[in-house]
């Protein structure tokens, strides 16, 4: 069995966010790029169905080349073999998705491991809009995953509670924290990352469906008032929430 | 042929969602200003007042029902939309970006062959184009976005647009298609629901703890006041992580994003991966007794105080006023 775990390279969600001059994308001066944490989830559910039912395990990436550091941090973890889908466009998710079907449906892949969103763009789309295209099964959102010869159960996260869901392979996953708990790359699984060629492939160009036409920061708060340091301030706070902000 | 506007509403429990009558009135005012007709689609075999849909828009309300319908299904729901959709030539799909709206918002886009924007917080037209905004690297900074494709798919973000009612209610118009053999190969067997919890994610109101409420065991104090409120009980990942709290509480960059009308944060620093989740709240009151704590440049009002303090008189205040 191969199975494909898809992997995006993102800010740090620590990272302060500045437009760039073009006004379309951020300016990645200073910025520290990372592996997204919901793929950390995905990479380790990967591993740990390898590790229960055999095969190997290929990561796939698409951008440009600085990608390049998110796939060898998957291999350190314990990934098999890295697919670099490289183009150097700013492309949307649709045409995401289409490169990542075509290179799952070459690889012959029947479970893929993907997150359950980017925390970039959050569009929370590239899992369903890549199963789609491939006529796949997709479970997003995952809190947990079983596989059982071709059965596939999953309990998605939803608001006040969870649903079980059940469908069969071929399949992709979304993650959701909870899922499990990622490893560390060790020593050794650095050392050996090194040495694995990671396969580059370029990616066609496509027309974008969905059209960035600019980014904005959102309008600054006027900063707020302190009403006082201890429990004296509370009937003001509840006379302004009842009579200014009218919230209760 | 009318030109037609699309709301796939959403049902729990055979009672429709408070965000899908946001979606009508946005279909609703999209469609006077385009000149569309609306229609919506509900998928779900016993739901209660239907009627309600009409006292937000004027629509044609197609209600498609199976037993096995009553739970979301993925493989099923796409099929009778996107079915649906092309058949009446539908150019604009409205979806509530919910968990269930998220799943099947992109499905529903490729099967159409449309584009999608998901989670809007706007959305307008000018010059007989749609534009969008969403939030991106949550909430740090916005996105105006359009859709090149001829069929446009949009997710709205629940409890940023407001449902209004009609001034008089529309004629009722609805239509009843009992599905046969739906497709179930991807379907929810079962729901569980967290006891008796509002979520986060859908209340108005939400009362949060952080590490400064020193353990799981002062989370009382929080939902007292949560209580006395009506509020749902959020937390920061440093109290998720330390198991005071289930994850599914976690408000933040990599919890829930909420914009309620009123957030109140205790004992909670503000870094940037929880601002992120909750910055875009109406109101944001913050209790630290930390007065340089990040939280209280976001917070509209602020004590900077001990919370074991000030909360116990918060809540008495608040049931005073209540009463
Ligand atoms: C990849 C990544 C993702 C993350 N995602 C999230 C996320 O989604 N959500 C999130 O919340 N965090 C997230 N974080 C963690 C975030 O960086 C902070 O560590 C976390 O939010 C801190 O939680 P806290 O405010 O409860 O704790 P602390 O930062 O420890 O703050 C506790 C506060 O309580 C105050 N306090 C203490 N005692 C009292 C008292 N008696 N009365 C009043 N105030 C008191 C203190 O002054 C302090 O300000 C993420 C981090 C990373 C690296
Ligand atoms: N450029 C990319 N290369 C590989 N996988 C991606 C890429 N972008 C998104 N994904 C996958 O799709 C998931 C959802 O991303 P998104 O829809 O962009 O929020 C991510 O968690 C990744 O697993």
């Amino acid at each position: 069995m191969k199975i494909a775990v898809c992997v995006s390279h993102v800010p740090d969600t620590a990272t302060r966010i500045k437009i760039a001059a073009d006004q379309k994308s951020i300016d990645p001066a200073g910025v520290s790029f990372v592996l997204n944490p919901y793929d950390e989830y995905a990479v380790e559910e990967a591993l740990k169905t390898k590790e229960k039912f055999g095969g190997e395990v290929v990561v796939l990436s698409v951008g440009g080349d600085r990608v390049k550091e998110t796939i060898r941090k998957s291999l350190a973890m314990g990934v098999d073999e890295g697919v670099h889908l490289k183009t150097d466009e700013a492309l949307d998710s649709f045409a995401i998705a289409q490169a990542l079907a075509d290179e799952i449906k070459s690889l012959g892949s029947e479970l893929v491991f993907m997150g359950k969103q980017s925390v970039d763009y959050d569009s929370g789309m590239v899992g369903q809009l890549t199963a789609e295209l491939l006529s796949f099964n997709s479970i997003s959102v995952c809190v947990t995953f079983n596989l059982d010869g071709n059965t596939i159960t999953a309990e998605r996260e939803i608001e006040g509670g969870k649903e079980i869901v059940e469908t069969s392979l071929p399949c992709i996953i979304t993650a959701q924290k909870g899922l499990n708990e990622p490893r560390y790359a060790s020593l050794k699984g650095i050392m050996a990352a090194k040495k694995k060629v990671i396969q580059e492939k370029p990616v066609a160009s496509t027309p974008a469906l969905v059209e960035n036409l600019q980014l904005k920061m959102p309008t600054a708060k006027n900063p707020g008032r302190i009403l006082g340091t201890d429990s004296s301030a509370v009937p003001e706070l509840v006379k302004l929430l009842h009579e200014e902000a009218k919230v209760i | 042929m009318e030109k037609k506007i699309l709301v796939i509403l959403e049902q729990r429990n055979g009672k429709i969602k408070k965000s899908s009558f946001e979606a009508l009135t946005v279909a609703q005012n999209l469609a006077s200003s385009l000149g569309f007709s609306v229609d919506a689609a509900l998928i779900g075999n016993e739901v209660e007042n239907l009627s309600e849909v009409f006292s937000y828009c004027s629509c044609k309300l197609v209600h498609f029902t199976h037993a096995d319908l009553q739970l979301y299904s993925s493989s099923a729901y796409k099929k009778i939309a996107v079915e649906y959709a092309s058949q009446q030539g539908c150019e604009i799909i409205l979806l509530s970006n919910t968990s269930l709206g998220k799943d099947l918002a992109p499905r529903v886009a490729i099967g159409l062959k449309a584009g999608l924007v998901s989670d809007c917080i706007s959305l307008e037209q000018k010059e007989n184009q749609l534009f969008a905004v969403r939030p991106i690297y949550a909430g740090k900074a916005l996105q105006e976005v359009k859709l090149n494709s001829e069929v446009k798919v949009f997710s709205l973000r629940p409890n940023v647009f407001k449902a209004v009612q009609l001034e008089t209610k529309a004629n009722e118009k609805i239509s009843t298609v009992v599905e046969e053999n739906p497709d179930l190969s991807n379907r929810v067997k079962q729901i569980i629901r967290s006891e008796g919890k509002l979520d986060v994610a859908e209340a108005d109101i939400i009362v949060s703890g952080g590490r400064g409420v020193k353990g799981p065991e002062h989370f009382n104090l929080i939902e007292g006041l949560a209580e006395q409120l009506g509020a749902a009980v959020g937390a920061s990942r440093a109290v998720v992580d330390a198991g005071w709290r289930p994850h599914e509480d976690q408000v933040g960059q990599t919890g829930k994003t909420v914009s309620p009308s009123l957030y109140v944060a205790c004992g909670i620093s503000g870094a940037i991966q929880h601002l992120a989740g909750m910055s875009s709240s109406k109101y944001i009151v913050a209790i630290n007794k930390d007065k340089d704590a990040p939280i209280f440049t976001v917070a509209d009002y602020g004590i900077a105080g001990d919370l074991f303090e000030i909360l116990p008189i918060l809540t008495e205040e608040i049931k005073k006023l209540k009463s």
